[in-house]
């Protein structure tokens, strides 16, 4: 089947639990020209971006289901703060906790404009924090991440296309070399300082046990 | 004055009264903005959502209200609920009476409370009605061949 979004198509995930909310979101992303998907819950938006968040007790990465993420593609998601359960911020944490999502741009929406509020979701890794009622206008805030986002898949493509290429030039010790990478535990992720620039520093480096991505596109990934 | 004229004249009038008279703010414009022709019953669509979702938030409230220990954070939380979607369509008077309720549900005044229900109850009303005159204006536009103006 291949990519649910198509290049030119960004895909949009819209989390809301009110009804009319989710309506208005889906009409102002399709009038923007995304391609849009909308859940009324955290968990369900978990569940769509391929993460089980059962396991994320222990471990630092939640399993990610792979034929999910190659089928999805979701490039920014953009979720009401105010919801029962799992909130926007919750949301938000759990994506920017997770290796394989940590890289798709988030966006919090609130009907209140309550400074702290803003902030600490700013400070956890969201893109922009938009006020309800969102306008038109407001989107065109969502072109710059996304495009970011795009390029930065773009140069980790190459990058593991570049280090793939020497691989296959087999010598004994990019063997060795490949052999005890895979051999050392999981090196731990740069844990973002809380006071740090809104914009999330590219992970540098990557996790030997996340598989290549196998899809292509404007897909986000690791 | 040809019909359409004439039935675009009313349209304007009609709209300056709602919003000199605080039922409508601009936000309303903004949901027209979103109608066209992959779409063209969008605005219709929210409004009825609207009403529907309101009559339910009413009983809740209503509910909530009626309890021997009243849970003023549910109310409240409803009325935050209400107030969202009553900014979505530009509902300025809706609007504001939720301000007044929720200040009532943080002082936990069951009164003021009641009195902001009947309030929210009786504008919802108004304004349902509004707008379906207005919605019966554009239809005469549209029927005489004309085309709905835009909202500023």
């Amino acid at each position: 089947m291949g990519m649910a979004a198509t290049d030119s198509q960004f895909h949009v995930l819209a989390v809301d639990d009110s009804v009319i909310d989710r309506k208005l979101i889906e009409r102002l992303l399709k009038s923007s020209s995304y391609q849009v998907t909308t859940v009324d819950s955290g968990s369900k938006a978990l569940e769509f971006l391929g993460l089980c968040e059962d396991d994320q007790s222990s471990s630092d990465s939640p399993s990610v289901s792979p034929n999910n993420q190659q089928e999805v593609g979701v490039n920014l998601v953009i979720t009401d703060y105010c919801m029962p359960g799992m909130t926007g911020y919750d949301l938000l944490r759990k994506i920017k906790e997770s290796s394989s999502l940590r890289n798709i741009p988030v966006v919090i929406m609130s009907s209140e404009n309550v400074p702290s509020r803003i902030n600490r979701c700013l400070e956890e890794g969201a893109e922009e924090f938009f006020l309800k009622p969102v306008r038109l206008s407001d989107l065109s805030r969502l072109r710059p991440h996304l495009m970011k986002a795009k390029s930065n898949n773009q140069n980790q493509e190459k990058q593991e296309d570049e280090s793939e290429s020497s691989e296959t030039q087999s010598q004994e010790q990019e063997q060795e070399h490949h052999e005890l990478e895979q051999q050392q535990p999981q090196p731990q992720l740069q844990p973002i300082p809380p006071n740090s620039n809104k914009r999330k520093a590219v992970e540098e480096g990557f996790s030997p046990d996340i598989t290549r991505p196998r899809y292509s596109g404007i897909a986000t990934l690791v | 004055m040809d019909a359409v004229a004439q039935w675009r004249n009313q349209w304007f009038d009609y709209t300056q009264y709602l919003r000199r008279e605080g039922f409508l703010d601009d936000q309303f414009a903004q949901l027209k903005k979103l109608q066209d022709e992959n779409s063209p019953d969008f605005v219709v669509e929210v409004v009825s959502l609207f009403f529907q979702d309101s009559e339910k938030l009413f009983n809740n409230m209503a509910g909530a209200l009626e309890q021997n220990v009243v849970n003023f954070k549910q109310v409240d939380a409803y009325v935050h609920q209400f107030k969202g979607s009553s900014a979505w369509i530009g509902a300025f008077r809706l609007k504001n009476v939720c301000i007044n309720f929720r200040n009532f549900c943080e002082a936990q005044n069951l009164e003021g409370c009641l009195r902001c229900l009947q309030q929210l109850q009786q504008e919802s009303s108004a304004l349902k009605n509004k707008l379906e005159n207005l919605f019966r204006l554009e239809q005469q536009i549209v029927a005489a061949g004309g085309s709905i103006p835009m909202m500023e």
